[in-house]
């Protein structure tokens, strides 16, 4: 063992100078050129930063589309899910909660066609997308508190979809940040 | 949901088109033909003469363990000390506090083993300088310590009769030089052109449309994902892990770390057969792996389109799938996806919580990483399934009556033994841990810790019990995923599964090393016409139901009372 133990050593220091130092360092040279600076894409609203593009937020106000459940209160200080089994009763009530809560505030709305992203928590807390279902039946109720037309909200939904990669891969979603921000203007 | 399953289905055959040219590309390096990567040979050579080594010295089997043993444990000692005292040292920017000595023991062991189980969230347990500078850098060279070992095994294969087998230290440094670092660079460029932050801005404060103040953690993030996966590590930087919108922000950005984290696994599968020159034997190896996957990927994926049972009760519509704990730009079928090449090739990245995911699912991530071989984790996924190989030849030549051989050499005792005892560990350490968590919970629940046992669990009933079964299951798989919504960042789980990732990591790679180096070096045996032939198709499904029936022998009375159980009790 001891035959290895300084070559060990020096070569450790080499590689820590090598990957935990030039490495990222150069990452984050080149990641001036992109989008964001490498510091993350910030979204802006009458020249103010209201939020990073990625980052979803928290919208309770019915003239703003909602953003799925988070256990992480969308605060990107920390990130995470529920970590709820499917079967937790515990867990089950509070989805109950989540869709009587939803349909007090949509009146008209039927059960069925809430979709279930809607009343369940996303993965990292900080999930800033919809599907264009959940969505859609948000836009009654926003439309009525804005008092404007259902069919402009639905204009201004279908142009934020993002489709599927080159059409075909992976699911369409809508941005809830943008999608608020462009009913703002 | 088409376009979902499209996208499942073009990232594999994209992975499979990169695999190939990959694995000639990795033969070129380790055989030391020429290739577009030399202009690293300076650097390496830069690196050897600073740290007094010849690459040119070859080594016995004996010889390579105690290398790679003995960098390990360098390795270790730094990343504890670092962890322990990291608020002292500089790149601090949100001002974290430094790790307690059981979950700097922990992490440091976690990152050193190529598992990541991560008892901190990555926030605010750690800081700039030990995500880079000490569980990047072990995601690098954990890596390329399985790969280091794997050649081992590969020359072992190579060679008629042999004792000298390559220079470790080579073997290592070509894995970062070659391999693992240019790609890395390849992956984190990606990444950053889609989102994902680079820099070294702490943690900002935003005011929301609504008029909450929340903060927004960053950071040199990009590099790190690229390492995690391309290395089958899959330590997040942020807590929430690969389904963290910085960590991964698209689709693009999914498809990218899908790829990136089985490519080499696949790569070296391939390799194996053009370095040895026996193709077919990889090729039926490939297919009987693929063929396993499958097996866990079909139903995982089919479970979660499907969606929760118990909310399709309450009449709401579940047309994206089981979405607790699942993002929306993923959804189900890529989630399910996600889940099982994670746990087969001991990455342990997630897109998606799998505590959230339906029981069957659960099982799938749990019996892949039970059996860690399809594919699995960079160098030491062949490794494993090597055992499995040795134990089908020892049994195929006892049902025929004649001295087993494998690759020209006699399969004697020694061997078998020694692949026994391997065997053996894994479910020995994942059984009696999980007892030892189950006894101290049922009987000492309000035993006086830091976190009492009862408040171990977040889920009652079944899946508690899953939730210690996974844990354990990950540590000995080195994997690195958890059912997270186990309280495991405690003295308890600190040093219980820290012992079992040291065990479940190094004997893994102790036991085919010492198999293959022993094996290279008695008399060949040139192939007869009552040879055994490996590179059979009969031989692979021989192999298939040696690890079917040893699985299922080792660890179904426990999947029967975690995970079947709750199937029985949420489908009923």
């Amino acid at each position: 063992m001891k035959k290895y133990l300084w070559p060990s050593v020096k070569l450790t220091v080499l590689l820590l100078v090598l990957l935990g130092g030039l490495y990222p360092l150069f990452l984050s040279a080149v990641a001036k050129m992109a989008p964001g600076k490498g510091d993350g894409v910030t979204v802006t609203a009458n020249g103010k930063v209201v939020g990073y593009e990625n980052i979803g937020q928290k919208f309770t106000e019915d003239k703003y589309f909602w953003s799925r459940p988070s256990t992480a209160d969308y605060n990107a200080a920390g990130s995470g899910g529920s970590n709820k089994a499917a079967g937790n009763e515990d867990y089950l009530k509070v989805v109950q909660e989540r869709i009587d809560t939803f349909m007090a505030h949509n009146p008209g709305v039927k059960k069925q066609d809430i979709p279930a992203e809607l009343v369940t928590a996303s993965a990292s807390g900080l999930d800033p997308n919809l599907s264009p279902a959940a969505a859609y039946v948000q836009i009654a109720r926003v439309a009525k508190a804005r008092g404007i037309s259902e069919e402009k909200v639905k204009q201004i939904v279908d142009a934020g979809i993002e489709r599927p990669v080159l059409g075909l891969f992976g699911p369409a979603t809508v941005n809830v940040l943008k999608l608020n921000v462009t009913l703002d203007k | 949901m088409t376009t979902e399953i499209l996208g499942v289905i073009a990232t594999y055959g994209l992975t499979l088109l990169l695999a190939w040219p990959l694995a000639r590309y990795i033969v070129k390096v380790f055989k030391g033909e020429r290739t577009w990567s030399d202009f690293m040979a300076p650097l390496e050579r830069l690196f050897y003469k600073i740290s007094g080594i010849n690459p040119k010295e070859e080594m016995t089997w004996k010889e390579h363990l105690k290398a790679l043993l003995t960098i390990n444990m360098v390795w270790f000692v730094y990343a504890f000390f670092a962890l322990m005292f990291q608020d002292k040292l500089p790149l601090n920017p949100d001002g974290n506090p430094g790790q307690s000595a059981d979950l700097a023991f922990n992490t440091a062991i976690s990152f050193v083993v190529n598992c990541n189980l991560q008892h901190y969230s990555g926030e605010s347990g750690v800081t700039y300088f030990t995500q880079l500078f000490v569980l990047a850098f072990l995601q690098f060279v954990s890596a390329a310590t399985g790969i280091a070992a794997l050649i081992v095994v590969f020359k072992a294969f190579k060679e008629k009769t042999t004792t000298k087998l390559g220079n470790f230290w080579e073997f290592f440094l070509k894995s970062i030089t070659r391999i693992l670092l240019p790609f890395s660079v390849v992956i984190a460029l990606i990444l950053i052109f889609n989102g994902t932050p680079a820099s070294y801005a702490g943690k900002d404060t935003v005011v929301t449309m609504q008029g909450d103040t929340v903060n927004v953690s960053r950071g040199p993030a990009a590099g790190f994902v690229a390492i995690k996966h391309l290395g089958t590590n899959g330590g997040g930087w942020f807590g929430a892990n690969s389904a963290h919108p910085l960590e991964n922000p698209t689709y693009i950005t999914w498809a990218t770390e899908m790829v990136a984290q089985v490519v080499i696994p696949i790569a070296l599968v391939f390799a194996l057969g053009m370095f040895i020159n026996r193709r077919k034997f990889a090729y039926v190896i490939f297919g009987i792996m693929t063929i396993g996957m499958l097996c866990l990927l079909i139903p995982s994926m089919q479970a979660e389109i499907n969606g929760n049972p118990a909310i399709a009760q309450m009449g709401v519509q579940q047309a994206t799938g089981a979405m607790e704990g699942k993002e929306v730009r993923f959804g189900p079928a890529a989630t399910g996806y996600w889940s099982t090449v994670t746990t087969i090739i001991s990455t342990g990245s997630v897109c998606g919580w799998h505590d959230s995911t339906m029981p069957l699912t659960g099982m799938m991530q749990l019996l892949g990483m039970m059996l860690n071989c399809f594919y699995g984790g960079c160098g030491v996924g062949i490794l494993n399934y090597y055992i499995y190989i040795i134990i089908a030849v020892f049994i195929s030549g006892l049902m025929v009556g004649r001295t087993p051989e494998f690759m020209g050499h006699k399969l004697e005792a020694r061997e078998v033994k020694i692949a026994a005892l391997i065997t053996l560990l894994s479910p020995f350490l994942i059984l009696a841990g999980t007892a030892l968590s189950s006894y101290v919970l049922a009987h000492h629940p309000d035993a006086n810790w830091a976190v009492k046992p009862s408040a171990w669990l977040n889920n009652p009933g079944y899946h508690g019990f899953s939730e210690m079964l996974y844990e354990y299951t990950s540590a000995n798989a080195n994997n690195g995923s958890g059912f997270e919504g186990l309280g495991d960042g405690n003295i308890f789980w600190n040093v219980s599964t820290g012992f079992v990732l040291i065990l479940g990591r190094f004997l893994p790679i102790v036991g085919p090393l010492a198999i293959a180096g022993l094996m290279a070096s008695k008399k060949y045996v040139p192939a007869s016409a009552g040879t055994l032939r490996t590179d059979s198709l009969t031989f692979g499904v021989m192999t298939f139901a040696v690890i079917v029936i040893l699985t299922a022998l080792a660890y179904f009375p426990a999947l029967a009372l975690g995970p079947i159980a709750e199937y029985f009790s949420l489908y009923r």
